[in-house]
């Protein structure tokens, strides 16, 4: 039962976020609670953008094993940071004013994937072809950052690391909140489409044939993906990599591809992962690995096991 | 009606489509037949909207395809693609269910759900409502692809070799099913099939692509005669007449 589904991954999820909130709970409570609520608000907000825009970027595209990061944002955003370090040296990248460089940085991949959409609205370019330009235009910025990087002397570079894996220990409260409303914002837009997600998870030919407007909606759910992508990956660093692990896990668990479903489990699953890897991390493992490493590890093993578990029923 | 006027379309410099006119006045069924290559597909796909119309003009109901909102025209207008590949993870109802999406936006009424009820005992599915379709054979899920089709309960019925993968009973409960809707609710279907008897017997007329261009259209008994279908398929096949029909022997 769907329903029942549901509840259980609600339930983890609530034990995940209590568990973040409480263990370990010592000395200024009021102020480590602060401290952490913070940090869970960001992890909220990461996993929540990462399961819906992932989610949404696999109807479009109709494939189950594209991410978001295929358009190459992520790739800009670590270009963007290289290159103020290089410009700017450790300590001048280290006094930008946060605020500032979060808006740039946010303006700047979107405008990147509205550059990409935009021979897909105007000259109804083939998707295919728009994201093997996201592909190379990634695959250059990524380039780029490599020679970059060489060229920096090691402090920078150290630097250069730290900015490249995500990031929840360095947050400033206000942009997290303005990343959380705009976020919102954009699942509230995505679950109105959940019914138009649906038939566009058809494909191009049945969905216009009932009566979808393509260009339009594709282009627009596309968009949608850049916001989320890029406010997440601005407030914390590239978080794109677990995005099929969520997208795969919910699909699973819920037997289903209506996204009235599909999107709050991959949401609550992307919860689950994200606090309850960000939980494990620090109290289990004491923080001495990134999150990264830990969301692989652990998320694979559980795919894994869902896999098994499946050829074998 | 559906009118199709001077309607040309080209591939880089390979010509598909050469000054088609058509006009498809409502009710009965019209079979577009032609070989391999003729232009079939690519004419339906610029009735259905699936592709930008390069010269000419095509209505329906006198709505101009290219600008009319899709949601209008697909309240009037349905279409079936060839092996339309649908998602895996959704129950047989679901996918029938998607046909009336034109009318309601995702928000089903009490009528609506009859008529999924409907489409699914006629064609078959009430056993396989709640399968994945990705269980289902090729045949059982072309069934369901039709099923949607017919949910959508527009006044154009647009088929693109609807037969495919259906065996014998089902390709014949299909064209018996169009048959009914066309002479009792007035609808309109147009296919593109292969199975030149099939058309004989159940369409009302016969429009015939080579190369491009329209080379025959009548009536069965006016285009399917041995001169014409050696001038449509490049090879004589006999014509015999079973029950006052046209019957092509073409495998022989």
């Amino acid at each position: 039962m769907p329903d029942r589904r549901m509840i259980v991954l609600a339930a983890i999820a609530l034990i995940a976020v209590l568990l973040f909130l409480t263990v370990g709970l010592r000395g200024n409570v009021q102020f480590v609670l602060q401290l952490r609520a913070l940090k869970l608000l960001a992890l909220l907000q990461v996993a929540i953008s990462i399961a819906v825009s992932t989610v949404l970027f696999q109807t479009v595209t109709a494939n189950r094993i594209l991410t978001p990061s295929i358009m190459g944002l992520d790739a800009l955003y670590l270009f963007g940071q290289t290159a103020l370090i290089f410009a700017l040296g450790g300590f001048g990248y280290a006094s930008l004013d946060a605020g500032t460089k979060f808006g740039a940085e946010v303006l700047l991949m979107i405008a990147l994937a509205g550059a990409l959409l935009w021979p897909l609205i105007r000259t109804r370019m083939d998707m295919n072809l728009m994201l093997l330009m996201g592909v190379t235009l990634g695959l250059l910025f990524r380039s780029l950052s490599q020679l970059l990087s060489r060229l920096l002397d090691p402090n920078a570079f150290a630097i250069v690391q730290t900015a490249s894996f995500a990031n929840f220990n360095m947050l400033r409260a206000d942009l997290t909140i303005l990343g959380t409303i705009i976020t919102l914002a954009a699942v509230v837009v995505s679950w109105r489409a959940r019914h138009v997600l649906d038939i566009v998870g058809l494909g191009r030919e049945a969905a216009i044939g009932l009566g979808v407007s393509w260009i339009r909606t594709a282009a627009g759910l596309l968009l949608l993906v850049a916001i989320l992508v890029a406010v997440s990956t601005a407030l914390v660093g590239p978080v794109v990599f677990f995005g099929l692990l969520v997208a795969a896990l919910a699909e699973r668990v819920m037997r289903t591809q209506r996204h009235a479903l599909l999107l709050p489990a991959a949401a609550l699953i992307a919860i689950i992962i994200l606090v309850g890897g960000q939980t494990l991390l620090q109290h289990g493992l004491g923080g001495a690995s990134t999150l990264g490493v830990v969301i692989e590890f652990v998320g694979g093993l559980v795919f894994l096991a869902l896999l098994f578990h499946e050829s074998r029923k | 009606m559906i009118v199709i006027e001077n309607v040309s379309l080209s591939h880089r410099d390979t010509p598909i489509l050469r000054d088609i006119d058509l006009s498809l006045p409502r009710g009965g069924i019209t079979a577009l037949v032609g070989p391999n290559g003729a232009g079939k597909s690519s004419l339906f796909s610029l009735i259905a909207r699936l592709q930008p119309l390069q010269k000419g003009r095509i209505t329906v109901d006198d709505m101009p395809v290219d600008t009319t909102p899709s949601r209008t025209l697909a309240q009037r207008l349905a279409i079936l693609r060839q092996d339309g590949a649908v998602a895996n993870r959704l129950t047989v109802r679901e996918i029938v269910g998607f046909g009336r999406f034109p009318h309601h936006r995702g928000r089903p009424a009490a009528e609506d759900l009859a008529l999924v009820d409907a489409a699914l005992s006629e064609f078959d599915l009430h056993s396989l409502a709640d399968r994945f379709i990705d269980t289902l054979s090729g045949g059982q899920r072309q069934r369901a692809i039709v099923a949607m089709t017919f949910c959508q309960g527009t006044d154009y019925l647009l088929l693109d070799e609807p037969l495919n993968n259906l065996d014998m009973f089902h390709a014949r409960q299909l064209m018996r099913c169009l048959r009914t809707i066309a002479d009792e609710r007035q609808r309109t279907a147009i296919i593109v099939l292969h199975d030149i008897n099939q058309a004989a017997s159940y369409a009302d007329r016969i429009v015939a692509l080579r190369d491009g261009r329209v080379i025959a259209d009548g009536t069965p008994d006016d285009v399917l005669t041995e001169d014409h279908l050696e001038s449509i398929f490049g090879y004589r096949m006999k014509v015999e007449h079973m029950n006052g029909k046209p019957f092509v022997l073409h495998h022989l």
